[in-house]
């Protein structure tokens, strides 16, 4: 069975999911748009960044947060001025790390969806009076529903297993930035491979089931993608 | 034809591309049908979306009866979502997540309700669609959906009506399932027409002022009788090169199978139109290559449509042919003759002869 210790791991880390999600879709919405429709040159360096922790490995992404976030980084003096502390080893640096880390899984999807939609239904809805936010909301929202289902799908699922940054930028403090992967790390650290099967079995049927929506129970999220 | 005197549209634009530059200093009459006739390439889209804003000519003034819509002097630029028109897109381009109705709603939701002239049923009723209300987008036919997006326009009570080869995007029995439906908007509505188009069909079906365009230019724009018969115009040469009669019916020769139509260049005799009642105007094409010319009145020819003219003007066209441009009763046609028959007969301005008309289409 697992333990008390198991149960805030994985209530902790829907909470990181979920409010990295959150998050991500506030800005990754703009953002998405932004790179769908600007026609600024360098526009393909922000591309790149946002794509980069697609091939970065984890440990790398979390080196470098800890460094910019730590008590001698920009970042770090900056939170400290401003009276927040330093973030690592706080739960808002896990989720600051957790949106950078998760970006790509939800602007890709977006960016898809509103390329998709191209440029003709909103010169259509401005030959019929709406103005660009009235556009926004009452066109491309609707018309972009499956990307932003699958934004929201990826965004979620890859934050839930995500590892390494946490092990750099979060330790390892139960109840602040003790996710379900470092507490299975525990488990088989201390040898106890049954309470690890728990966690991991049930991540593993979570995953499954997240892609068996994403693939088979809704195919018009893949169409519009 | 009429003409009018202030007219209202003052389209100059000025807009450069990396391969290609439009330059347009036009005066429209803000009634009846404009068409934009040209090439693919020469600029006529680009022209009808400069007028509604979706895009921005660098050098532009454009004014609309007495509304400045762009002024790049003083830096004004009306916003496409303020411009009174309403536009069709070469493909229907519908909202793919609204129903028929929501489509048409969309726009007329957003003027407002003192601008709103057309009533969804009338709307419904002009392109024929009042059974496709509840339908998906995904569920109507290319034809339907292109009449779906026309009642969409109209739905806004537009000032102006801008159309972008509504027609090239589907086959021919589709085409000539929507050409009666515009005929009609150009006979029931007020709303004065841009219409851009590369098929000379249409050309002659639906337009009163023409507008021909090359390579971003302006190479003729006058009313519609008037351009078809320059013979300074390529289109005169062409083998497609016709006249637009306007005639009125005056009167049935039933026992023959034939309709009576008068104009002031005389009377024709066209296929029976039992349909159709006296008084009523019709338009009519006839194509150059369709007359031919005689000195004397013919005495027995099994043409029935011979009608004294007068030469106005000739010119030399391709591969041994003369262009004649001729005046009934001030009504200009033109006609195709060889050079050999032209020298043989002395064709030369001012000329009394008898065009014989060999056939005419009822437009």
């Amino acid at each position: 069975m697992p333990t008390d210790a198991d149960l805030v791991a994985v209530l902790l880390t829907l909470k990181l999911a979920g409010l990295t999600t959150l998050i991500l879709l506030l800005l990754g919405t703009p953002l998405a748009w932004w790179l769908t429709h600007s026609h600024w040159r360098g526009k393909s360096v922000i591309n790149a960044l946002v794509a980069l922790p697609l091939v970065l490995p984890p440990a790398v992404l979390g080196f470098y947060l800890l460094v910019l976030m730590g008590p001698h980084g920009p970042v770090g003096q900056f939170t400290r001025a401003i009276g927040l502390g330093t973030l690592p080893f706080t739960f808002s640096g896990l989720v600051v790390a957790s949106v950078l880390y998760s970006l790509p899984f939800v602007v890709q999807p977006l960016q898809n969806a509103f390329e998709a939609i191209g440029t003709r239904p909103l010169e259509v809805a401005a030959t019929l009076r709406a103005r660009r936010l009235d556009t926004f909301f009452s066109v491309v929202l609707p018309l972009a529903r499956p990307g932003f289902l699958t934004a929201t799908i990826l965004g979620f699922a890859h934050t839930l297993g995500e590892f390494g940054v946490v092990l750099m930028v979060g330790g390892n403090i139960p109840g602040r930035t003790q996710v379900i992967s470092m507490q299975i790390l525990n488990h088989v650290e201390a040898g106890e491979y049954l309470r690890a099967h728990w966690l991991a079995a049930g991540m593993l049927v979570f995953s499954f089931v997240v892609l068996l929506v994403l693939y088979g129970f809704a195919p018009h999220a893949r169409s519009r993608r | 034809m009429k003409t009018d005197h202030q007219d209202p549209i003052l389209a100059r634009f000025q807009l450069s591309f990396p391969d290609f530059t439009l330059e347009t200093d036009l005066q429209l009459p803000a009634r009846g049908v404009t068409v934009l006739f040209g090439p693919s390439g020469c600029g006529k889209t680009t022209l009808l979306r400069c007028i509604a804003g979706l895009e921005r000519a660098s050098q532009g003034l454009l004014q609309v009866r007495e509304t400045v819509w762009q002024d790049s002097e003083r830096r004004y630029f009306l916003p496409p979502y303020q411009r009174p028109v309403g536009y069709v897109f070469q493909e229907p381009s519908l909202f793919e997540h609204l129903s028929v109705r929501g489509n048409l709603e969309f726009g007329q939701k957003r003027i407002p309700a003192r601008e709103r002239r057309i009533a969804l049923e009338q709307a419904l009723e002009l392109l024929g669609i009042e059974h496709l209300l509840e339908r998906m987008p995904q569920h109507l036919s290319g034809g339907e959906k292109q009449r779906v997006a026309i009642a969409r326009a109209l739905a806004v009570s537009p000032q102006l009506l801008l159309m972008d080869e509504p027609l090239a995007a589907l086959d021919l029995p589709r085409r000539q399932e929507i050409l009666p439906f515009l005929a009609r908007l150009h006979q029931e509505l007020e709303i004065p027409m841009l219409y851009v188009t590369h098929s000379p069909q249409e050309v002659t079906r639906l337009g009163d002022h023409l507008v021909m365009l090359e390579q971003g230019r302006v190479v003729a724009s006058g009313d519609l009788q008037e351009t078809l018969t320059r013979l300074d115009l390529p289109v005169a040469q062409s083998r497609q090169a016709s006249t637009v009669l306007s005639v009125t019916v005056c009167g049935h020769e039933t026992a023959y199978g034939l309709t009576e139509a008068c104009f002031n260049g005389g009377r024709m005799l066209l296929p029976l139109r039992e349909a159709i009642d006296t008084g009523t105007v019709l338009r009519l094409r006839i194509y150059a290559r369709d007359v031919s010319l005689t000195l004397q009145q013919p005495q027995q020819t099994s043409i029935l449509n011979v009608l004294p003219a007068t030469i106005t003007r000739t010119v030399a066209g391709e591969e041994g042919q003369t262009i004649v441009q001729l005046s009934l009763g001030g009504t200009r046609l033109l006609a195709h003759v060889t050079r050999k028959s032209a020298d043989v007969l002395g064709l030369q301005p001012g000329l009394p002869v008898f065009a014989q008309i060999k056939a005419t289409a009822i437009l």
